[in-house]
């Protein structure tokens, strides 16, 4: 029943709340449709990493049966989301001197120069995650594309790293492994996010993705078409449901649900004074909650997440480049007035994000807390598009032929 | 407020700006008045009330009133604020005409020493009497006027709450803080009488002039009317392009609110904004943005003026007030019944006698079994009575021998227990911002 497919592109995010994988087509033609999701409560996951193996393997197996249930393919490998306090995002620059006499820039000095960028003094147990060039550099000219082609003594390269510690990294890939299941390539949740939200225009004008999550917040700027500083923040919805259950006295459970029956990320004076009443197991009320001390917990909390991001956006010198604004994903994107609260803190156009750029299931796509994984499908569509231009070896040598040839 | 205080709506002819009227009372009362009378502050009647004839003869003021002149023969009361409190009841009917026909008094006072601290509050008390909204301004001692001025001053103050609406503080103490330890003495009396008549004004302003966006008499009534309460009061201009922002932290830095705690904590909030002509919509935006932050629950009140004089300049008034802790203000009511004493553990009774004698265990334990007190050696009862008095005082929630909390709260991080904290710049963000931040839910 189950028929391989080789253009079948799988995402799995394994987040704290929930594990989620969303199956992906590309079509001959290139353009990429969602046919299956599937989800699965996450039990095994505390702030984005996994701490019981076992059952984070159980749920994993659930949310990609109901995906290829869906989708009606067997998933052979995945696109792997990873985030946790360990991921770290930085931009580096490498450089190299062009030896040829000419001073002509080929494929072959490209490929050095962000070799040398990769190149980045970490410690050894640090795993280097993604290399994403953000643009060259050639004799101090800045802002160039693509060099090939170009005159110059030295060609730099910008790039942005994100790293993160290899056995933390590890710990996902061995519970997908665990299932037989191949990891085509891990990548960092929030630039998966990213990958989702925007359009071209957006990262062009320059943008802010927030995936406010249950255990992690990530986040990703954009600026003239490039990713230009990454971060975490294990910071999410769990730490509001902790703040409740801690500041009314209330289990996890209910401050889980009365989060989401009754949470808002503003206190409206409005609610000054009013009850929420609690009911026991009988459906008689037991105890009464101030909705305001309810709100006023959330609102702190969800504030502080805001203004920290600000502040390491700030300290990048980014904020003044967000011209399209905040996007929100994740399901913190849901809580009630979250974009009121964010354009207060950033001072900017708030929108949840939407992931428009895929066509399949509008209905999923919509929403928020798939933003991660309809990203990493998208991600995977570039790398799959990339080998698929490379196409079989026999194009290759054709192509390296006349590049040889063109350059006489 | 058991008093009825007939609205100004009521009096015979409908005024269009309501009385003001500033009485200083003591020597610092009268200096201080005196400087808001040069200020040029119109519309305002000024007039001031010693116990020293001498001290009176020099103040510039038009309206003075010699207290208790058979008592102290216009030499001061000495610092006694007994004293002076007899002068002013002796007064009584002179100082009520003297007030008389004002919709809101202003007392201007220094407390901790005699005729200030005694007539102050007399003073505050015939005026609400006769119908006007009682606002009283007093500067609290400097730390280093002894530790009775501080006792006589807090006694005063107690008072005077309860004899005014509102009373706003001036803690001297505090406003030396705002300065340099180089100052001299006649600067820094001068600055805290400035800081006097700069409240003075901000109120003035409210009350007289007619604001874009008005706030007036009537909504500072509502503020403090009623409250009796801790208020506070701030005020600060700043000009220059930044001007919106700057006013409202130098509001926020002022000692007045205890760097913007007080406002924190207010639930109702007044502020009137006065600027030029070119006073911009966006920066009114953005004071009030600010201030709302802060107070987001209070119920807050905005005035903005444009004012010719103000030309360039931004000028922020805040009044706060918080309704008095229902634990302090009925303090000095009546004298405060004896405590009832607490009798030591070992005397607790027990048994039978128990319930004869501690009326408030119902007639329900009455129908408990209580067994035959059994047959004991002297010594076993002894024992056995120290036993029962432990458990028995703690099940009266430990009348005398309750252990008090330390202040430090553990705070548990419930599901993050066990999990590699999220340290932010030397901050556990596990633990739940609102106690980070202080702020209290109640």
């Amino acid at each position: 029943m189950f028929s391989p497919n080789p253009n079948t592109i799988t995402g799995l995010e394994i987040g704290t709340s929930k594990v989620c994988a969303v199956v992906g087509n590309l079509s001959p033609e290139g353009t990429l449709g969602i046919v299956g999701v599937g989800q699965a409560r996450s039990r095994g996951v505390r702030k984005g990493e996994i701490v019981d193996a076992t059952t984070a393997a159980e749920d994993i197996r659930n949310a990609l049966a109901e995906a290829e249930q869906m989708a009606d393919v067997e998933v052979r490998s995945i696109y792997l989301g990873v985030s946790g306090a360990h991921l770290r995002g930085f931009n580096n620059r490498g450089r190299h001197n062009i030896p040829s006499v000419d001073r002509d820039i080929t494929e072959e000095d490209v490929q050095d120069v962000l070799k040398n960028a990769k190149a980045i003094n970490l410690p050894a147990e640090n795993h280097v995650i993604h290399v994403v060039r953000q643009h060259f550099i050639v004799d101090g000219q800045e802002g160039i594309l693509n060099p090939v082609g170009m005159l110059g003594a030295h060609l730099e390269v910008d790039v942005h790293v994100v790293h993160g510690v290899t056995n933390r990294l590890q710990n996902p890939i061995r519970a997908v492994k665990g299932l037989q299941l191949e990891v085509e390539d891990i990548v960092f949740n929030g630039m998966a996010s990213s990958l989702a939200v925007l359009g071209a225009q957006e990262k062009e004008l320059g943008a802010l993705v927030i995936d406010l999550g249950a255990g992690v917040t990530e986040y990703v700027v954009y600026a003239d078409g490039i990713i230009k500083h990454t971060g975490v923040l294990a910071v999410g919805g769990d730490h509001v449901t902790n703040d409740l259950a801690y500041g009314l006295k209330i289990s996890m459970s209910r401050a889980e649900a009365l989060k989401i029956e009754h949470g808002s990320a503003v206190v409206d004076p409005a609610v000054k004074g009013q009850t929420v009443s609690l009911n026991n197991d009988h459906g008689l009320p037991e105890r009464s909650l101030n909705l305001e001390h309810l709100r006023r917990i959330m609102s702190l909390r969800v504030e502080e997440i805001f203004e920290i991001i600000a502040d390491e956006v700030e300290n990048a010198g980014l904020l003044d480049y967000l011209r399209a604004g905040v996007f929100l994903c994740g399901g913190g994107a849901r809580i009630p007035h979250v974009q009121r609260l964010g354009e207060r803190v950033f001072g900017l156009p708030v929108s949840l994000g939407r992931t428009k750029t895929i066509s399949g299931m509008v209905a999923t796509l919509d929403q928020p807390e798939f933003a991660a994984a309809i990203g990493l499908v998208k991600f995977g569509s570039f790398q799959q598009d990339r080998h698929r231009r490379r196409g079989p070896w026999l194009n290759r040598v054709k192509s390296t032929l006349t590049q040889i040839l063109q350059r006489d | 407020m058991t008093t009825e205080i007939p609205s100004p709506a009521a009096a015979p002819a409908p005024k269009k700006t309501p009385a003001v009227q500033v009485v200083g009372v003591g020597g610092a009362g009268l200096q201080a008045v005196a400087l808001m009378a040069q200020a040029g502050l119109s519309d305002l009647t000024f007039a001031g009330v010693h116990t020293d004839a001498r001290l009176l003869a020099v103040s510039p003021l038009p309206r003075k009133l010699l207290l208790g002149a058979s008592l102290t023969r216009g030499l001061g009361a000495g610092g006694d604020p007994d004293m002076a409190r007899a002068a002013a009841e002796a007064e009584a009917a002179a100082l009520r005409e003297l007030c008389a026909g004002a919709d809101l008094l202003l007392v201007v006072a220094g407390l901790g020493k005699g005729t200030g601290s005694g007539a102050a509050p007399v003073l505050a008390r015939l005026a609400r009497e006769n119908g006007a909204l009682v606002l009283a301004l007093a500067a609290l001692p400097f730390d280093f006027e002894g530790r009775r001025r501080q006792q006589q001053a807090e006694q005063a103050l107690q008072q005077l709450k309860k004899a005014a609406d509102a009373v706003i503080c001036l803690p001297n103490q505090k406003v030396a803080g705002m300065m340099d330890e180089n100052t001299t003495l006649v600067e820094t009396f001068k600055f805290t009488n400035e800081m006097l008549v700069n409240g003075v004004r901000g109120l003035w302003r409210l009350v007289t002039r007619d604001g874009l966006v008005k706030a007036d008499f009537a909504d500072l009534c509502h503020v403090v009317r009623g409250r009796q309460a801790e208020s506070c009061f701030a005020t600060a201009e700043a000009m220059g392009e930044n001007r919106a922002r700057e006013v409202v932290e130098q509001v926020l830095a002022s000692p007045m609110l205890d760097s913007g705690r007080l406002l924190a904590g207010a639930d109702a909030v007044l502020v009137s904004l006065a600027g030029g002509a070119d006073l911009k919509q966006k920066e009114v935006n953005q004071v009030m943005e600010q201030i709302n932050r802060l107070c987001e629950n209070a119920d807050l009140i905005v005035g903005a003026a444009v004012d010719a004089e103000f030309a360039g300049r931004l000028s922020l008034t805040l009044v706060a007030a918080r309704r008095s802790h229902p634990e302090t203000a009925p303090a000095d009511e009546a004298p405060p019944a004896p405590a009832e004493p607490v009798p030591p553990a070992s005397e607790f009774p027990t048994g039978e006698a128990a319930l004869g004698a501690d009326a408030s265990v119902p007639a329900r334990s009455l129908q408990r079994y209580v067994p035959p007190p059994p047959d004991l050696t002297p010594e076993m009862a002894e024992r056995l009575l120290n036993r029962q008095a432990g458990a028995g005082s703690r099940r009266k929630k430990g009348a005398g021998l309750r252990q008090e909390m330390l202040p430090l709260e553990v705070v548990s991080k419930g599901r993050f227990a066990k999990s590699e904290p999220t340290i932010h710049r030397g901050e556990d963000l596990d633990t739940p911002t609102y106690i980070r931040r202080g702020v209290a839910l109640n």
